[in-house]
Parts: C-alpha cells; structure tokens; sequence
C-alpha cells in the first residue's frame, strides 16, 4: 500500500502542519465545554484526545477544525493565527463520528467532492480528478466500488471512504472524531492498524477523539487525557500509565484501587495500618493512595502492607487466582500468586505495594498534585 | 396418525383468534361504516361536481370557460399561485433551515408561529388584512397617498394566499431537517465548500422529495383559498376573483352548468394534487419526514 503519488508531488500544500492551542475556552450557555485548554502538536504526530463523554474532547477537536469558534483563545497552524480562519480555508481533513457521506452521491463522488466545490482556477480538471478518485479507491482498498451508494456498503468500508474524502483535499491536518466507534470489535482492529499505517505513509499530523483507552494507548505517539473541559494530563503512553498526574488520569487509563488514607508525621495510614509509601514532605491530613491490581501481591509472612481475607481460589496456567477482601476496602480484588505461596481459602494474607501513587486531599476536597509511591 | 394430529391442530388453531383481532362481524361492521362514509361525504360530492358540469353536455361546459371573467378567473388563480408558492418556498426553507440547523432564543415560539395559520381562521386573516391594509386601517392612508392599492386588489389576494399557506412546505421541511441534522453539512465545509454550494449540493438533494411534497400541497391550497381571499377581493369580477370566488358568484346566479365546470377544474387539480402526494409517498416515503403521515 502506497500513498499515491500525486500528493507527493505537490509543493504547495504544507503537509503535516504543526498545532498549537493557547488558552482555548468554549462555554455552551452555562456549561463550559473547554477550560483554558493548551497543546502543542508537533508535525507529523498522531495524537489521541482521551475522555469520557461530555469531557470535552469532541468539542477540542472541532476548534481545530473550524467548526466551532472558541470564546477565548487562540488555535495556530505551523504559528500562523488560525482562530478567524474559516473552515474552508483551514484544509483540514475530517472524518466524522458515523462518517457523514453523502448518501445521495455515489462512492466517487463522494470522494470527488472536495475537488469538485473548488472553485474554477485551483479546480484540477475532470481526468485529472477522476485519476485522483481512482487512486484513492485503490489507497484505501475500495477499487471497484467506486460506483455504489454508501448505503450499499459496510461500516467498515464507508469509514474508509470517509478517509479518502478527506485526504482527497490535500488537508495539513487529518482530524477523526471517534473513528471506530461504530464498528464491530474485529473489524476496529484491523482498522486501528491501518490507520497507524496511513499515518506513517502520509505523515500528516494526525488528531483523534476517543472514548477508549486501548485505543488511545495503542495508537497514539501521545495522548491528551480531558476530563470536564480540562487537560488532565499530556503524555506518552507510557508517562500516562507509570507517572499519571491525577486521581482521575490513574482510575481512566487501566484499572486502579483507591484506598482513602490519611498521611501523619511523614506517616501514611490506612484504617489501623501503616503502609510503606514515601510522603517526602507531603502535608499531614487526608489523602489517597491509588496502585494498579498487577502492583499488589501476597507477601511473606509479616512483612505486608494491607492484609485481607481470602474469599475464592482459582487454579490457573502458572499458580493460583485469589479473590481477596482488603480489609477496609469494600470490593475485592483479584491477585495472582504463585503456587508455592497460595493461602487457605478463608485465611488471611499479608499484602504488599509493589508500586503506589499518592494524592493528598486539597482545600477544595479535591485530590491534586501526585506524590510517586514506595 | 400424523397427518391427522396435524389437521385437527390446524383446525383448532382456526378457531382462536389473536387477541388483538375483533370477530368478524365487529370488523365489517367497521369497514362498511368508513365505506359508506367516505362515499357519502367524499365519493359522491366529487360525482356530483363533474355529473353537474356535463348536466346539458359537452358544448355548455367548454362554453363556460369562454366567459371573459371566468378566464381572468383562471389568470388570476394561477397568477396568486405563481407567486405565493415562490415566496412560501422561499420562506419555509429559511424557516425550517434556521430551526432545524440553529439553536438561538425564541425558537420555539417561532414553530409556534409557523403553525398559526392552521389555527387562525381565514376570514380573520381576511379581515386582519383589511383593517392593516384597509382605507381606514393602520396603513391604508398612507397607501393611498403614495397610490399603492392592497385591498380590493391583486396585492392583498396574493398577501392573504402567503399567509394562509405558509406553514405548508415550513411543517414538511422542519422535522426532516431535523432528523438529517447537519453534520453533512459541515463535512462539504471541512471540504472547501461554500455555504451556498454546501446548500446546492448537499441540503436541497437531501430535502427534495419532502421539498415537492410540501410545495404541492401548498400549491393546492393556494389555488382553492376561500375564506381569506374573499373578504380580501371585494369580488370584482374580471379583477380580483379567484376561481372558487367565481365558482361561488355562478352558483349564486344559479348558473350551476359555468359553476360547476370552473369547479371541474379545482377538482381536477385535487385529484391530480392527491395521485401525485400517494406517488411520493409510494416512492419516496425513506426521502419524507414522519410528519407525512400526520397529514
């Protein structure tokens, strides 16, 4: 699969623009949809917008589109102000959450448009779009069909032409809202790993919205996590799940545990237990302490963090599955351990942290800047 | 032994019916209530319309269109249509464009106006129009100095057919806008499109079967306008009457033959009205909005 060859002749499209957003805020009435959001995006990135609904992430990306125009701020293309930029004029690619074709065109002409609305000096000529048409069919694996409805085809496929309608314009920047939400398991695989490919072959800057952190970590050279209008954290995959800078990054991205503790004299305390996590010089008072389920394992005798109760056991491949109640905690966990070490259904173990993050309680209630664990 | 166990479950399944299913006699009883309704109230005036206009034969019926006022008749009824069809075409896809495709205060009492003119009788609107327009009315002084004539005239005729068709194409369009949000829309602008090209290319495609739906039944009612229309004409013959104005003043002087062939031709265009609406329905009842089926 190659990208054909007609965009790459072309000079005058600046390929792969770099973004950036400063201060950017956008309030729908009352509800403020963007809180002072800023993001640099460099050229040629492919970059995941990750949040839960209402987070505001579809909303960021149709900043960047054009489609909304903030309240406050500023969106600027290779640092040029784009922020009064129409959307006409942005060169943009988007494809939309269900795809948006038009259903009364045919395949082609849907793919056809963008060049088709030109107007008459930047039009290329019939053949000339025609050739482009074709070459796009056969870039995303359509040759043939060119001719159908998009009713006539399958989720799959109409995601696709919705990409080819959007590379058609020669965009700077390939934006995608939810790419693969609509489509059945088996077939977003195999899209995800096709969307890596065409990013690496068009090196376009590339921006996506997802509500799904698999997605986001497998895909993304960086992901922005929202989360009520506001960043919570930008970062690489691996930043996101070793260093998460918030409670609400650490729960979002992979499972976690939070345990309500309290921290004293350097001390961290949950219910009557210390557990062995370094405060350097966190102030006293309330806090949470939050670990992944893979972090905690049964400890030699005495030497636990936490201790629970064990409530089932289960043989698999490589040792025994326990489901133990942390005492304290009010839902239990599940942790693998080997044979050799494997409890007494009903009898209490000792628990240790292999790795826990810490977020002292602010003012406001809220739990903020993260103090790394043990 | 089979086949006989089969035949008596066949049989005792034929006894029983569905729940939801009345008995026989409820059910033509029913049917044959509708039928007779519908050819009593419906079937048989339409008859009566076209057995009335060919009473004395061929020749008194064309006779009747050579009459001078019934052709102005004729011209007028076309000419009001011409230009109120237009404006409500122009109207209702504005109205129906920002309802559907913007969110901005006093929204719903815009669709609460467009439905006014069901709700509001026509002679009201006749006479609302006069005491707007009228000699003695809000503008009529300064009409008449300036030498415009709304009232009694072909101005008002066409003002009142606007007002009366206006939620038409408006009440067809709006909920199928709305369905059809407009995310098509903001792709062809992602792409480059204008606005007016993202109209012409992507909107009136979408909305066109609903669009002729709407127009047609405006048409129809634009054409067959009483109430409004006379109170607002002033009758004069050869000037300001309308074919079912017409119609009226031939009846009243007892000329049932002209009468009933000018109105041959109003029943003509309903019927023509109704095969093709059943068409679109048939047709393109997936390119219709659900409001179709309110109608």
């Amino acid at each position: 699969m190659r990208f054909p060859e007609a965009f790459a002749d072309t000079k005058t499209i600046k390929r792969g623009a770099s973004i950036r957003i400063e201060g950017v805020e956008q309030d729908f009435g009352a509800f403020p949809a963007l809180r002072d959001v800023s993001l640099d995006i460099q050229s040629g990135e492919l970059v995941a917008l990750l949040g839960p609904s209402g987070s505001g992430k579809t909303t960021l990306l149709r900043v960047i589109a054009g489609l909304n125009s903030p309240d406050r701020g500023r969106v600027l293309f290779d640092g040029e102000n784009a922020t009064g930029l129409p959307v006409q004029d942005r060169h943009v690619g988007m494809v939309f959450q269900n795809y948006a074709l038009f259903k009364h065109m045919t395949v082609a002409d849907n793919i056809a448009y963008g060049l088709k609305v030109r107007p008459r000096r930047t039009r290329p000529s019939r053949s000339a779009i025609r050739t482009r048409v074709a070459e796009l069919l056969q870039f995303v694996q359509l040759d043939g069909l060119g001719a159908r409805y998009p009713a006539q085809l399958s989720g799959g496929q109409r995601q696709r032409v919705a990409l080819a309608r959007a590379l058609a314009i020669e965009p700077r920047v390939l934006l995608l809202d939810e790419p693969f939400g609509a489509l059945d398991a088996r077939v977003r695989k195999d899209l995800r790993r096709w969307l890596r490919d065409i990013h690496k072959q068009t090196g376009l800057t590339t921006v996506f919205v997802t509500h799904d952190q698999d997605e986001a970590m497998e895909l993304a050279d960086r992901v922005v996590v929202l989360n009520e209008g506001r960043i919570e954290q930008i970062g690489t995959p691996e930043e996101l799940y070793d260093r998460p800078a918030s409670p609400f990054v650490i729960s979002f991205v992979g499972e976690a545990v939070a345990l309500p503790v309290a921290i004293a004299d350097g001390q961290v305390r949950f219910g009557g237990r210390e557990l062995h996590i370094d405060t350097h010089g966190l102030r006293s008072g309330p806090a949470r302490v939050f670990f992944r389920p893979a972090d905690i394992a049964v400890a030699a005798e005495g030497n636990g963090d936490l201790e629970g109760r064990v409530e089932s056991l289960r043989r698999t491949p490589a040792g025994v599955r326990a489901t133990i109640a942390i005492d304290g905690y009010d839902q239990t966990l599940e942790i693998d351990s080997p044979l050799e070490r494997s409890a007494s259904l009903g009898g209490r173990v000792p628990l240790s942290l292999a790795k826990a993050r810490i977020f002292p309680a602010d003012e406001n209630g809220g739990y903020v800047n993260a103090g790394d664990g043990i | 032994m089979s086949e006989i166990a089969i035949t008596s479950a066949y049989e005792r399944r034929a006894k029983y019916r569905p729940v939801t299913e009345d008995s026989p006699l409820a059910r033509y009883a029913l049917i044959a209530t509708a039928v007779l309704f519908l050819a009593v109230f419906l079937l048989a005036p339409l008859a009566i319309v076209f057995v009335e206009a060919f009473s004395k034969g061929i020749e008194p019926f064309l006779a009747a269109f050579d009459d001078p006022d019934a052709l102005a008749a004729i011209r007028l009824t076309l000419l009001v249509a011409a230009l109120a069809v237009p404006a409500n075409l122009v109207f209702g896809l504005a109205a129906s464009w920002s309802v559907a495709k913007f969110s901005f205060p006093g929204k719903s009492v815009l669709v609460t106006l467009i439905d006014l003119p069901f709700s509001v009788s026509p002679v009201v609107v006749g006479l609302v129009y006069v005491l707007v327009f009228g000699g003695q009315g809000l503008f009529g002084p300064w009409l008449a100095a300036h030498g415009v004539q709304i009232i009694f005239a072909v101005p008002g005729i066409v003002l009142a057919t606007i007002f009366v068709t206006f939620p038409f194409v408006a009440r067809e369009l709006i909920p199928l806008m709305q369905e059809q949000g407009k995310v098509e829309e903001e792709a062809a602008l992602t792409l480059g499109a204008s606005g007016f090209k993202t109209f012409l290319t992507v909107t009136l495609p979408n909305i066109k079967w609903g669009l002729l739906y709407g127009v047609l039944l405006c048409n129809a009612r634009a054409m067959g306008e009483f109430g409004a229309v006379s109170v607002i004409s002033g009758h004069i013959r050869g000037l300001t009457n309308t074919i079912p104005l017409q119609v009226e003043i031939l009846y009243n002087e007892y000329n049932n033959v002209a009468a009933f062939a000018l109105a041959v031709l109003l029943a003509g265009l309903a019927l023509v009205t109704l095969g093709l609406k059943t068409f679109l329905e048939w047709r393109h009842a997936d390119a219709l909005s659900g409001s179709v089926r309110r109608h």
